[in-house]
């Protein structure tokens, strides 16, 4: 159980390592307002499609498995959208977020933690690992957009952080930063480190 | 010439890949050689070009507010509706390539059907129905505009990665680290056509 748990977030982590879930992640990753909300969005989705795939795995036939796992992603999708839309007054998320909340349905993390796990096991484990894959793509997410929101804007979470006597000395934000590219590269680096520490994962 | 300006962005400034990192996964597990990502490419062009129209007309008589009974509000439905169609098509898709292009068929392999769970083809419905375009042209042209520039990034960085395996990359950045950097300096590459317009 324990194993089940962690596996996800370290040694089989999502992004990576197994690579999947690249799409809808990096743009969100300017601020970690947006990267806390894609965050959880993904590990209640992931954690939920992999319970009911898991609930109905002896029901499904074979070769409609896709578009039924589609279905049950997406209607998950659609609740946490909801869900979103009906705190919008109070919290305002960006209007670009919320086509990224749509990608989840496609995210290959959800897809692919039903198709590997979900369907050769019980409800209970399926959901752990499931939640446990969502956490591992979200604490990359989070690592992403604090490196960028602090170099980028001098702020975490909105607030100022960098403090004003920074800029009078003549300190810059850094405007690469914020750019789309630069997560790409940041998340070169992140697997640099991640496969220096662990030297199992290297290719050869 | 509206036309042919929203052409060109959506093949250069707001291109796929590199301004809004969709189609990633397939993208970076299918560029390993031009000839697989050449044939990937073209298939994300058919089948963007085939669903977005689609979309558009689904989202502006049957989803939108008011559109199919007055008073009634169905865009909540929008996201299982574009992947159902999405599927149905790659399903079409894949049965017509399978019946007469069977050797490319046979060199796409898993990734025709992997296509319907390709963010760019979910990901250019939700933007058209951002967008609001005026008419179903001008979705059509956003389509093989986005199809276009998905397709050239996946050639040029297959036809990079094909030379980067013989440079000696340091361990820990074999693979799949050195191919991020490299595709985020090519993300740089292209911004310089930020901003233009016809």
């Amino acid at each position: 159980m324990k194993e089940t748990f962690l596996t996800p977030l370290m040694k089989g982590n999502p992004i990576t390592v197994l690579i999947l879930g690249i799409c809808s992640s990096l743009a969100v990753t300017v601020e970690l307002k947006g990267a806390l909300v894609m965050a959880l969005s993904v590990t209640i989705v992931t954690g939920l499609s992999s319970l009911v795939c898991s609930l109905i795995r002896n029901t499904i036939p074979n070769r409609v498995r896709i578009i039924i796992q589609l279905v049950v992603v997406s209607l998950m999708v659609i609740l946490v959208d909801q869900f979103l839309k009906a705190f919008e007054a109070t919290y305002p998320i960006d209007k670009a977020l919320s086509v990224y909340i749509g990608l989840i349905i496609t995210n290959c993390i959800v897809m692919g933690r039903i198709e590997a796990y979900a369907l050769g096991n019980k409800p209970i484990p399926s959901l752990i690992d499931g939640l446990a894959s969502g956490m591992g793509y979200g604490a990359i997410l989070i690592i992403v957009a604090f490196v960028r929101e602090l170099l980028g804007s001098g702020t975490l979470f909105g607030l100022r952080v960098i403090p004003e006597a920074f800029y009078n000395a003549g300190y810059v934000n850094n405007g690469l930063v914020i750019l789309p590219p630069f997560a790409l590269i940041l998340l070169g680096c992140i697997i640099w480190v991640h496969r220096s520490i662990d030297k199992d994962l290297q290719e050869k | 010439m509206e036309y042919l300006s929203l052409f060109v962005k959506s093949i250069f400034v707001d291109n796929m890949i590199f301004a809004y990192f969709l189609g990633m996964c397939s993208y970076l597990a299918v560029s390993k050689n031009v000839k697989t990502a050449n044939g990937l490419g073209i298939a994300v062009i058919g089948v963007l070009l085939i669903t977005l129209p689609i979309n558009y007309l689904l989202n502006k008589y049957v989803l939108a507010p008011n559109a199919l009974i007055e008073g009634v509000d169905l865009s909540f439905l929008s996201f299982i509706i574009f992947i159902a169609v999405i599927a149905a098509i790659v399903q079409l898709v894949e049965m017509i390539v399978e019946k007469f292009l069977p050797s490319l068929y046979s060199s796409l392999g898993i990734f025709l059907p992997l296509i319907a769970v390709n963010c760019a083809i979910l990901g250019g419905s939700l933007f058209m129905q951002q967008k609001e375009f005026a008419n179903v042209g001008e979705s059509a042209v956003y389509a093989l505009g986005s199809g276009i520039g998905w397709y050239l990034a996946i050639v040029c960085l297959a036809a990079i990665r094909e030379k980067l395996s013989y440079s000696n990359v340091p361990a820990p950045l074999k693979g799949i680290g050195i191919t991020f950097i490299t595709v985020g300096l090519m993300g740089m590459a292209f911004m310089i056509f930020m901003g233009i317009s016809l």
